[in-house]
């Protein structure tokens, strides 16, 4: 019965509902606001129906391309960052037995179910004056005194670093789990130092998986959104602030709307760009 | 690699993730106002002002009556979507699951505004049950995934065995197939709760000056003074958490949802 193909009409039965959620609940308010990224914009807040490409001319600005650069960079910064700790990191959690490996992934899953929100709070209390990290400084003997250490870059980076972490050992788990174990043991018997192990053997045989996983992890941090305006200054902000603030604070929903098209063809490239490279894995391994 | 310097790498991870909770939990048992690490004397009272306050009791809820009606919602939808694509075979299958999990793929704000675009177009905007809807079509990826998953390890010879012994497809659905299902909605459905709970873009533009659920609460009071409530509250969410996934990877095969093929071999 499984894999056969339908018959009648009534056999398509129970994917009508789902298909109508989906179709009712996520491509008709897509379409909206594709329209709505053409429609004129009137004083006030209001738009009317129209076509016209103004609001996305309207994008060639300073502002946007500054935003969009910085949100590149600092999604491009953290996933770099995530994927070098995380890669060594996934490797020994899937060396493990499997009970601590069950105990690490509840751990990391909880921390990544976290909210935003909450790990700007977080971070937020830690960089702090009074609650962080510079009062155990003081209290060591290794600074004169307390200091808050946000906002700014290197406490936003830490906020997203801490976000994405969680997320890319997930991601880098499933190959890293199926790597054969036979093939680091071949390396070190053929007299490979550990090391030389990891970085020519293992790093080597995962090099896909690793840029895959950059992608997602890029894709992942372009969408914080929280963390900049908790952590960072002003002009720390990232394309999902700036959206957020024309559509809800300059009542601007058709230039919100042209940006958030523009965000998505940027990361649909990007999501492009992961499928192309996993193409190009499953060519080498046949 | 070397073992001393693997054992330095990991607690040094774990110290970095930690972090964050240790001083969180001190906070939020500061028995003073002032938020303070490391705590001055202890006290639950913010604890206590979470569960009485209303200006907290309210968004905790919202947040709660979300999560579970969207979590269910998306699960609603994902089951027969999962068993569909299973079951038969046909030329929009891909198509269709594509566009299940495409809300997760792209970058949240880009959803969110779909959303609002929508809500405000069919004049719902503001309302609680339109960030039930949003939610649960956020997340039907989880459900989605999960079952899939639970579906593709079902061995077909015992289905057949069903079919042969003369079962109609109702019966194998319900004896044989949803038993063996079960486990995997589960996940999914606590999965989608979770994440519902911390939620913050979708619920802030579909409704966030009318509904307030916790993570805009705790924004805005983040923005507007800070309470060590803020801190019991982030306890309470990692806790949950905690607990939830700590269940799922008691009871369900964790390293399998989590795509590792041979997870027996060690």
């Amino acid at each position: 019965m499984i894999g056969e193909r339908p018959k009648g009409i009534r056999s398509h039965l129970p994917v009508a509902y789902p298909a109508l959620m989906l179709g009712i609940f996520f491509i008709i308010p897509f379409g909206i606001m594709v329209a709505i990224s053409f429609f004129h914009r009137q004083p006030g807040g209001f738009y009317i129906p129209g076509f016209e490409f103004t609001n996305y001319k309207n994008l060639y600005t300073a502002l946007f391309g500054r935003t969009l650069s910085f949100s590149l960079f600092v999604a491009g910064l953290s996933a770099a960052v995530c994927v070098s700790l995380a890669f060594p990191f996934t490797y020994f959690i899937t060396r493990m037995r499997r009970r601590t490996q069950v105990i690490w992934l509840v751990f990391l899953m909880s921390v990544l179910s976290l909210s935003e929100v909450i790990i700007g709070f977080a971070w937020s209390l830690l960089l702090s004056r009074t609650a962080g990290i510079s009062n155990l400084m003081v209290w060591l003997g290794l600074m004169e005194q307390p200091k808050a250490w946000y906002p700014g870059f290197a406490a936003l980076l830490f906020g997203i670093c801490y976000l994405a972490f969680p997320y890319t050992v997930l991601v880098l788990y499933p190959p890293l789990s199926r790597l054969d174990p036979a093939l680091p043991e071949a390396s070190q018997t053929l007299g490979a130092s550990p090391l030389r192990t990891f970085f020519g053997v293992i790093v080597g045989s995962m090099r896909n998986a690793i840029v895959a996983a950059f992608v997602m992890v890029f894709v992942f941090t372009l969408g914080v959104y929280l963390l900049p305006q908790i952590l960072g200054r002003p002009q720390h902000w990232t394309l999902s602030v700036l959206i957020t603030d024309q559509a809800i604070y300059q009542t601007n929903m058709p230039m919100a709307a042209s940006m958030a098209i523009f965000f998505m063809f940027v990361s649909l490239l990007l999501v492009a760009l992961t499928m192309v490279i996993g193409k190009g894995k499953k060519i080498k391994t046949q | 690699m070397n073992k001393t310097l693997r054992i330095i790498f990991l607690s040094l991870i774990l110290f970095l993730l930690c972090g964050p909770l240790i001083v969180v939990s001190g906070v939020s048992l500061n028995a003073k106002k002032r938020l303070f690490f490391p705590p001055e004397g202890i006290s639950l009272r913010w604890y206590e002002e979470l569960l009485t306050e209303s200006s907290w009791l309210i968004p905790v809820q919202n947040s709660l009556t979300i999560a579970f009606t969207s979590s269910f919602i998306a699960l609603s939808i994902a089951l027969p979507l999962a068993y569909f694509l299973w079951r038969y075979r046909v030329f929009y299958a891909r198509a269709l699951f594509t566009l299940g999990i495409s809300p997760f793929i792209l970058p949240p704000v880009i959803t969110a505004l779909g959303f609002l675009s929508f809500w405000v177009t069919i004049g719902f905007y503001g309302k609680m049950f339109a960030t039930m809807i949003s939610h649960a079509i956020f997340f039907v990826t989880l459900p989605l995934v999960t079952i899939s998953l639970g579906f593709e390890s079902i061995d077909h010879e015992i289905v057949e065995a069903a079919e042969t012994m003369g079962a109609d497809s109702r019966t194998v659905f319900k004896t044989v197939v949803f038993p063996l299902i079960r486990p995997y909605m589960i996940s999914g459905f606590a999965f989608a709760f979770v994440l519902s709970l911390n939620e913050y873009i979708v619920a802030y533009m579909v409704s966030g000056f009318t509904v307030e659920t916790l993570p805009i609460k705790i924004f805005n009071s983040l923005r507007y003074g800070y309470t060590p409530v803020m801190a019991s509250v982030a306890v309470v969410f990692v806790l949950l958490a905690v607990i939830i996934f700590g269940l799922i990877g008691r009871f369900g095969d964790l390293p399998k949802l989590l795509g590792a093929m041979n997870p027996e071999n060690k």
